[in-house]
């Protein structure tokens, strides 16, 4: 589908040479939803520029469907470019036009006669949802409904990729959800593939299919999204997981609830108590594991503090757990769960009424 | 005031609204475009073009820095050559719309600065050419900027039409200093300012409107 290979890109600024990409081989397959992620400076912008050559990649190829774009004269790439939808993280909707003139901007560029825009851009308002809003100008719509008519306005042409720049980045959590969901469903109803370049996790967890994580201008990690993110290899990943994930077990609470701990292990004599940090990767505990299974091995199990991401049914993160009973019970439930996969343990406090 | 005055002051009037009307018109027909190619050829632009850039920016820099005055004297030869003669009303128009082209050119291209460059990414994007980017984009996205633009025009145009009188252009500067000045008459002078002061309020409120009513933001 898009084939990005050997791809290099270096500015010349006063201080001298910036290298945006050192050497970037990717290659996106027809009608996934691919993410590309990465901190801000990792050379985001750089490659999506090039991707469409708006920006003229030092050397490298772009191949869109076998046909090679670098290379091609600026006139050839016109049409070429008409089969890559774009969509802005600031909208880029023209002001002076209405919603529906914006959608069918691209439609007049490209020639296409009035009757064919008409029924062309009212079918697009129908897909996003906006057609009421039709003769409204910019100006008068929220962010959310701006970048609905910035992705109708991306498939006017019938592209066969959707390229979204930082689509959501503009946008409100829940607004976020919602376009992300909208493209979702236009991919699975037209096939399209979405190339997706971003620097929220929450966004790649959502819908894409396959994650490209980018940093200083090369790709330091490719593949599966929940495989990338739930068995982190690179730093840069690590950061990113871990930033969603991060969660500890406050001093405060922590004091308190050691005192708990202290005075219901000496008015249950025979019975200890701890506290575990469970830290999940790429993990399928269910929450069974809480329930059933502690009851099964005579010890109660109770959830104190957890912060865990649901990567495409992949849970990853880390979670502070209150187990009690007899010494024996404790020690095989902790064996019992250091055994599931994923899964790893480490005491944060032990109490027991023989001291 | 008698009849003969009135009779006065109403072919002034009409004399500036001509001199300015027309020479705003060259302003508008030649000024936008050549704002437009400063635009296209500077850095980063859509048809960059150094040389071209420099050269247009030496001689529209060259053209403003000649005071109107001089300019009008200095450019005698070739106003008789446009109009025919290089006394009256239609001398005056050919120095009046040299110095207002190149002026209507920097404040058009002031005003097409102001368009988000995000909206030229976005039509690159769409496979426009640069053509369609100008037509579609540039002009339609900095009109109401361009008609505030045209009202700056035509208010120094005003201004600077006051200055024909120094080669037979007439209108209403000349009127003022003929018969306000030279002759002594003060009421002239006033209602010469007054009438003044009407036409540049009208122009400014008219355009302030049209340019509000063509803005979306």
């Amino acid at each position: 589908m898009i084939h990005i290979k050997d791809l290099r890109k270096t500015y010349k600024t006063p201080k001298g040479l910036f290298e945006a990409i050192k050497k970037i081989d990717l290659q996106i397959e027809q009608g996934e939803i691919f993410g590309i992620i990465g901190p801000s400076g990792a050379g985001k912008s750089t490659l999506v520029q090039c991707i469409n050559l708006l920006e003229k990649p030092d050397s490298g190829s772009i191949t869109l469907n076998g046909q090679v774009l670098t290379g091609l004269s600026e006139i050839e790439l016109r049409a070429q470019r008409r089969r890559i939808g774009m969509v802005f993280q600031s909208f880029n909707l023209l002001s002076r036009r209405t919603v529906f003139n914006n959608v069918a901007l691209p439609l007049e560029i490209a020639g296409v006669n009035k009757e064919e825009i008409k029924s062309r851009v009212d079918e697009l308002l129908n897909l996003v949802g906006l057609s009421h809003l039709s003769d409204r100008y910019p100006a008068q719509i929220s962010g959310g409904q701006k970048q609905r008519v910035g992705i109708a306005r991306a498939l006017a042409c019938h592209p066969d990729v959707l390229l979204s720049d930082e689509a959501t980045s503009a946008l409100d959590p829940e607004t976020t959800a919602n376009i992300l969901d909208l493209l979702r469903d236009i991919n699975r109803k037209t096939g399209i593939t979405i190339v997706m370049i971003t620097h929220q996790m929450e966004v790649v967890k959502q819908i894409c299919d396959r994650v490209a994580v980018l940093s200083h201008g090369a790709v330091v990690e490719v593949g599966a999204t929940a495989d990338v993110f739930a068995n982190p290899q690179h730093d840069v990943t690590r950061a990113m997981v871990s930033a969603a994930t991060e969660s500890t077990l406050s001093e405060d609470s922590q004091e308190i609830l050691v005192g708990r701990l202290k005075q219901w292990v000496q008015e249950n004599p025979g019975q200890d108590a701890a506290i575990w940090e469970l830290h999940l990767h790429d993990s399928r505990v269910s929450t069974g594991l809480f329930s059933g299974k502690a009851k099964d091995l005579g010890v109660s199990l109770s959830l104190l503090q957890a912060k865990v991401e649901d990567i495409k049914g992949v849970a990853v993160g880390k979670l502070y757990v209150q187990v009690q009973g007899s010494a024996q019970a404790i020690l095989n439930a902790r064996q019992a769960l250091n055994n599931e996969a994923g899964v790893q343990i480490q005491e944060v406090v032990y109490e027991s009424a023989n001291g | 005031m008698n009849p003969q005055m009135v009779n006065l002051l109403i072919d002034a009037t009409l004399e500036t609204l001509l001199m300015v009307g027309v020479s705003g018109l060259a302003a508008l027909f030649l000024g936008v475009p050549l704002g437009v190619a400063l635009i296209v050829t500077d850095k980063g632009g859509l048809l960059q073009n150094m040389a071209v850039n420099r050269v247009l920016g030496a001689v529209i820099n060259a053209t403003r820095s000649v005071p109107f005055i001089i300019l009008m004297v200095a450019i005698i030869p070739l106003t008789r050559l446009i109009a025919g003669t290089s006394i009256g009303t239609a001398a005056a128009i050919v120095p009046l719309a040299i110095a207002a082209i190149p002026f209507m050119a920097r404040v058009a291209e002031t005003a097409m600065r102001e368009v988000d460059r995000g909206l030229i990414t976005a039509a690159k994007a769409m496979g426009a050419s640069p053509m369609q980017i100008i037509v579609k984009v540039l002009l339609p996205e900095a009109l109401p900027g361009l008609i505030s633009a045209m009202v700056i025009t035509l208010v120094s145009l005003i201004g600077y039409s006051a200055m024909a009188g120094a080669i037979g252009g007439g209108g209403l500067g000349d009127l003022g200093i003929r018969y306000g000045y030279q002759r002594f008459l003060p009421e002239v002078m006033l209602i010469v300012v007054v009438v003044l002061i009407v036409m540049v309020q009208l122009i400014q409120s008219v355009g302030d409107w049209i340019s509000r009513r063509l803005s979306h933001k």
